[in-house]
């Protein structure tokens, strides 16, 4: 089948590039992986029209992989609405990013392993969504885990660098740990991982219990806690999402790919694509709510007070996966996913902008030496205004005007209120408040960055931002590598246009993919279009209260206004309010200290532990009363006498002798009779 | 079956090979007899392989002859539990002697002479369906192993030998009176007749059982028995290191699927408890152990230790997957864990230090050799799409089903093992090139390349089919899983029986034990 192409052809890519890349050179290595792409992209879109509007659905059956027993999980590529879409998305960002890094990586040196990462990193994706059993998805969860990995450490000089991949790359196993349980819990109970079997015994199996770690707990609640802790790690839920702010420390269209428009919207795509089974299991989804929006909350308020633009907009990530997981939570999995497939067009366009920014700053991240910007990269400004627009959601209620973040946020909003439940509620008043915040830091960034005055060139900031007890570890990183200074403003230009074309396409899908397709993923399309793909609830919305519907749009003013107010009218007192250390300020500029929370709670003591069982454990206890107790008194008795290791060999030679004599002995006493 | 006694040829080519370096024992005469000896040993393990009939659960390419008289006979055959590790040990031992082709100077002929011995006995092992056969070579090839570590190791080498031999020697008498006391009780020493017909009472089962676990237990090596290990790693050199890990380790498994499982079912299903106990304790406490190591060998064999504990977690589930992920978990190890000495091998050759702090940015230099390692650390931290993942899911899959505590607890090791690996691959490849004597350091050569590169293939492919394996072992799987549940259930019955004085004319009239 034509469509296994769509995840075959960037493995294929990704391998020459890495392995002859050295050979072909860079010039071509980008060619190959970005044309591999849009290859698939373009089959994508046909797959895409194939499926989703046509309404056929695909199980490409391509190997066999795991078979023991009664236990059957095989590679397969399966295409149905939700795939289709999740395809659109990726290829469509994935190649993009090829195209934009182009030119974002055009001076680096090692430009082919970069696409071949890439790439590698797209084909896992793919792998991800064409799941057709709990296992494949998780070798491209795992793939993508590596992917990041190897992404986030691309400059590898950079210890801060190193240390973001570790950090990625374990928190997400953290996340995988409840995740495999959930799949070996799913094959206990159903005796497969091939969704549509899962799926459809699903129903059966409600209210009924199993042990688990020595309790009796409901099935189906505790599966899909189980699996969502998975989907936790990967798209930095509240709890495990520590690693996705360091993860900046990647290249940015790496941050646009994987940080922001897909690898991290995995989660969520695992919540909508077993639907079927979490809309079984309330208390799981209510729990899904709470941390949706309370990551939501957690994030939009820490992202207040960064200062680096690509810190900013990981934040507002992590906030939009929360508004995702509130969705899902209150059984709006078509919103969710509705929210994910505009997400990927702002969020990827937010990104690429501030990496476009970065590129004309000489690789500037700290948005207190910008400002001003917007006379010299008009382009590039137009193209942040529309992600920021997006992202805020700014439309005109009643009329259904508006761009992408419109449709999809407010859409996600109402659908915790209509949840009419206590659990509805708390989300719903937790992203009412978010959606201001998230007004409030990206008009700031956007007019940190953009507009007042050009501050590249002061340097009491830059001693300012070492002040900060915390900066320590966090800005100066952005520095280090490349050692760059801020240019001067008649310095700061537009980047090439290989990657502000990539800008140009996003924006396009920024400013329509909402009013193009909301008829489809939660109009009354809804359930033509997803079919059995997704469990879309039925239609007892009612009348919304008028004040619901205008709420999130006031709250987005009132950001706006905020930020206007502090960085434009009174530019000098965001400052002082930083250098007053307030506890608030505190604690939302050193991200709630979940970092030194963790150090101190599990990283610090594994390492302590690991030594003392080391040194204490076997050196002390096992060795002590063992071998070396026992050899102690042996060479008492043979020092000197014996060359040591021949002497060592005797024995044993003697004591295997012996051994066999004895046998032999033993048998001929027997009367070597059987 | 065939009328070429394969098996025998297997087993005794490298022995042929070792008497002909006896006669011309120059260095590279020497070096290139055992390359040619033990590639045409793999070339027959192969054909072994080819003429192996997947779907006979049984033994088979069977020689049988009269040894030692009575009941004691030279008795070989394979099944599907053993079949693999024949070609694994003989897959492995090329790779072993390449990678000792420049780093041993001294003795070449006597220390190619010892791997060949070595290659002998443990294809031996493997292949033998007898016990007093299975015994002498068992032990026997623990010899080699020995002089390997004793002449050619590193500095703390005869206290690692030392070691190394306290632990064997005293696991290896207990289970010679095991053997003993079965041939008293069976009459025989026929592996392949006790399967047949297993019927141990359960009291001396228990003895039995522990006998044969404290020989397998420091093979594997278990925790707290394990401490050996890390030492001997340390002073092996590296093809020592390979085979120590790649090979040696796997007889104490191969040992609880051939004896313990099917000899001693009531024994095995008492003592199974704790042995997942020390299977959880081996994989998380050896893994906090390798985060906190400053030695390449010590982390690397240190993490052996853990990914045993998932070996003998999955055996004594007694399930299909659990059984099936454990012959997995091994032969995937051994490719892994002795690719990664060999990864430390080449290093190590070029800087002559084992220690994690001596190098740093080693990517900067030997990009080819920082994507090997790459591989070879992924497919140890168990990542979907290598071999090592295989193994620790259906291990794990195994242990859900017996029992969630078991399986959560052994996750756990999931995440450490992510953090020691990376850990130790960021501190040797990645960062600036900063020591001064690392400044020259060169990639790999043709000769290394030559060495890695299968490797890698083969983690790879059996990462993503891993059916080349499983379709070998699943009919042996099955059947031991079968015979050791019906045998646990039958002694159940028995067990009830025995409870009132009508049950225990049943069993009188029945004849059972």
């Amino acid at each position: 089948m034509l469509y296994a192409a769509i995840v075959f052809l960037p493995i294929i890519a990704s391998a020459i590039a890495g392995l002859f890349g050295r050979i072909i050179g860079a010039r071509l290595s980008e060619l190959i992986t970005t044309v591999a792409l849009f290859t698939s992209l373009a089959l994508s879109v046909v797959a895409f029209f194939d499926v989703a509007i046509e309404g056929h659905k695909y199980i490409i059956p391509i190997l066999a992989w795991i078979h023991s027993g009664s236990f059957v999980a095989d590679w397969t590529v399966r295409i149905d609405t939700i795939t289709a879409v999740m395809l659109v998305v990726v290829t469509g960002v994935s190649s993009l990013v090829h195209l934009y890094s182009i030119g974002y990586m055009h001076e680096d040196p090692h430009r082919q392993r970069f696409f071949s990462y890439l790439s590698l990193f797209t084909f896992a994706m793919l792998m991800l969504v064409t799941a057709n059993n709990f296992l494949q998805l998780f070798f491209g969860w795992e793939g993508v885990g590596l992917a990041s990995y190897l992404l986030i450490g691309f400059w590898y000089k950079k210890p801060s660098a190193n240390a973001a991949a570790i950090k990625a790359f374990v928190v997400n196993r953290v996340g995988d740990f409840g995740f495999a349980l959930g799949i070996f819990g799913v094959w206990y109970v159903f005796g497969t991982l091939d969704f549509d079997v899962v799926f459809a015994a699903a129903p059966s199996f409600v209210g009924k219990s199993f042990i688990f770690a020595g309790h009796s707990v409901d099935i189906l609640t505790c599966l899909c806690l189980l699996l969502f802790v998975g989907a936790m790690g990967k798209s930095a839920q509240l709890g495990l999402h520590t690693w996705l702010p360091d993860a900046m420390e990647g290249p940015t269209p790496v941050s646009a790919l994987i940080h922001a428009a897909t690898m991290v919207t995995a989660g969520v795509f695992l919540c909508c694509r077993c639907s079927p089974m979490f809309h079984l299991a309330p208390v799981a989804t209510d729990f899904v709510t709470i941390i949706g929006a309370t990551t939501a909350f957690f994030a939009a308020s820490v992202g207040l007070f960064q200062n680096d633009i690509k810190r900013v907009i990981a934040y507002s990530t992590c906030s939009q996966l929360g508004y995702m997981f509130a969705g899902a939570g209150v059984a709006a999995y078509d919103a969710a996913m509705f929210h994910l497939f505009t997400h990927a067009f702002f969020k990827a366009l937010l990104f690429l902008s501030a990496g476009a920014v970065i590129h004309s700053m000489h690789h500037e991240q700290d948005m207190r030496k910008m400002g001003g910007l917007a006379k010299a990269i008009p382009f590039t400004w137009a193209m942040m205004l529309i992600g920021n627009l997006a992202l805020t959601g700014v439309g005109i209620p009643y009329l259904g005007i508006g761009l992408a973040g419109f449709y999809s946020k407010d859409a996600i909003i109402n659908a915790t209120y209509a949840a009419h439940t206590g659990i509805g509620s708390y989300a719903f008043t937790l992203l009412i408040v978010s959606a201001g915040m998230t007004s409030f830091y990206s008009w700031r960034q956007f007019l940190m960055t953009f507009h007042g005055r050009y501050r590249g060139l002061d340097h009491d900031h830059h001693h300012a931002a070492h002040a900060h007890h915390d900066d320590a570890h966090d800005e100066p990183a952005a520095d280090d590598d490349h050692g760059h200074h801020a240019p001067k403003l008649e310095e700061v230009h537009e980047s090439p246009l290989v990657m502000l074309v990539p800008l140009g396409v996003l924006a396009f899908g920024a400013v329509f993919a909402g009013i193009a397709f909301t008829h489809f993923f939660i109009g009354e399309g809804a359930h033509e279009f997803w079919k059995a793909s997704l469990f879309v609830a039925g239609g007892e919305e009612g009348e919304l209260p008028v004040w619901v519907e205008l709420a999130p749009l006031v709250v987005t003013i009132i950001g706006f206004a905020i930020a206007f107010y502090y960085y434009i009218l009174h530019p000098s007192l965001p400052k002082k309010f930083a250098d007053r250390k307030g506890m608030l300020y505190l604690f939302l500029f050193n991200k709630w200290y979940f970092d030194e929370l963790y150090d101190f709670l599990f990283v610090k003591p594994a390492f302590f532990i690991g030594r003392f069982l080391w040194k204490k454990g076997d050196g002390m206890v096992i060795d002590g009363m063992g071998p070396d107790g026992i050899s102690a008194r042996v060479l008492d008795a043979a020092r000197g006498a014996v060359k040591l290791q021949s002497g060592y060999l005797y024995h044993y030679a003697l004591a295997m002798l012996l051994g066999v004599v004895a046998l032999a002995t033993w048998f001929l006493a027997m009367g070597g009779t059987p | 079956m065939s009328s070429l006694p394969l098996l025998s040829l297997v087993t005794f080519l490298p022995l042929l090979g070792a008497a002909a370096i006896l006669l011309m024992p120059a260095a590279q005469n020497a070096r290139w007899i055992a390359l040619i000896t033990t590639i045409v040993t793999f070339v027959v393990s192969l054909a072994v392989w080819a003429s192996f009939d997947n779907a006979n659960p049984g033994f088979q390419l069977v020689e049988k002859m009269n040894w030692l008289g009575g009941g004691i006979s030279y008795h070989m055959g394979v099944d599907g539990i053993s079949m693999l590790f024949v070609v694994l040990t003989a897959g492995l031992m090329p790779f072993c002697i390449a990678a000792s082709w420049e780093s041993i100077e001294e003795r070449v002929a006597e220390y190619m002479i010892a791997f060949l011995v070595l290659e002998t006995m443990m294809i031996g092992v493997f292949c033998s369906l007898d016990l007093v056969l299975f015994y002498v070579l068992f032990e026997a090839g623990l010899i080699p192993m020995f002089l390997i570590i004793g002449i050619w190791g590193g500095k703390r080498r005869i206290y690692a030998s030392f070691k190394f031999f306290l632990y064997t020697f005293i696991g290896s008498v207990l289970m010679l009176l095991a053997i003993m006391s079965m041939y008293w009780y069976t009459g025989t020493t026929d592996i392949a007749a006790i399967l047949a017909n297993p019927h141990f009472p359960p009291g001396m089962q228990v003895w039995l059982w522990l006998a044969f676990f404290a020989s397998f237990a420091v093979k594997m090596p278990m925790w707290p028995v394990h401490t050996w290990l890390p030492d001997a790693h340390v002073e092996a050199p590296t093809a020592g290191s390979v085979i120590l890990a790649g090979i040696l380790l796997k007889m104490g498994g191969y040992g609880f699927l051939r004896f313990s499982v099917p000899m001693f079912p009531h024994a095995t299903e008492m003592f199974a408890p704790l042995v997942f106990v020390m299977s959880i304790v081996a994989i998380i406490y050896t893994s906090l152990v390798a985060l906190a190591q400053e030695d390449m060998k010590k982390l690397i064999a240190y993490s052996s230790v853990a990914h045993m504990g998932f070996v003998t977690m999955g055996i004594f589930t007694i399930t299909h997957q659990g059984v099936e992920g454990g012959i997995f978990q091994m032969l995937s190890h051994g490719v892994v864990s002795g690719a990664l000495f060999l990864c430390v091998g080449v290093i190590y050759d070029r800087m002559h230090t084992r220690e994690i702090a001596a190098y740093g940015g080693l990517v900067n230099r030997m990009p080819m050799y920082a994507g090997c390692f790459l591989v070879f650390t992924l497919a140890n931290v168990g990542l979907p799409g290598t071999s090592g993942f295989v193994g620790e899911f259906l291990t794990m899959l195994g242990a859900f089903v017996h029992n969630s505590w078991i399986a959560i607890f052994a996750a756990t090791g999931v995440i450490l093992s992510a953090a020691y690996a990376l850990f130790l691959y960021r501190r040797i490849i990645f960062g600036e090139l900063v020591k001064p004597a690392l400044q020259t350091i060169e990639d790999l050569t043709a000769r290394e390349i030559a060495i890695l590169a299968p490797l890698v293939i083969i983690t790879i492919a059996l990462g993503v089919y891993p059916n080349v394996v499983t379709n070998v072992t699943s009919p042996a799987v099955a059947k031991l899983v079968q015979d050791n549940q019906k045998a646990v259930a039958m002694e159940h019955v028995r067990a009830r029986l025995a409870g009132t004085e009508e049950g225990r004319i049943i069993i009188m009239k029945a004849g059972m034990p």
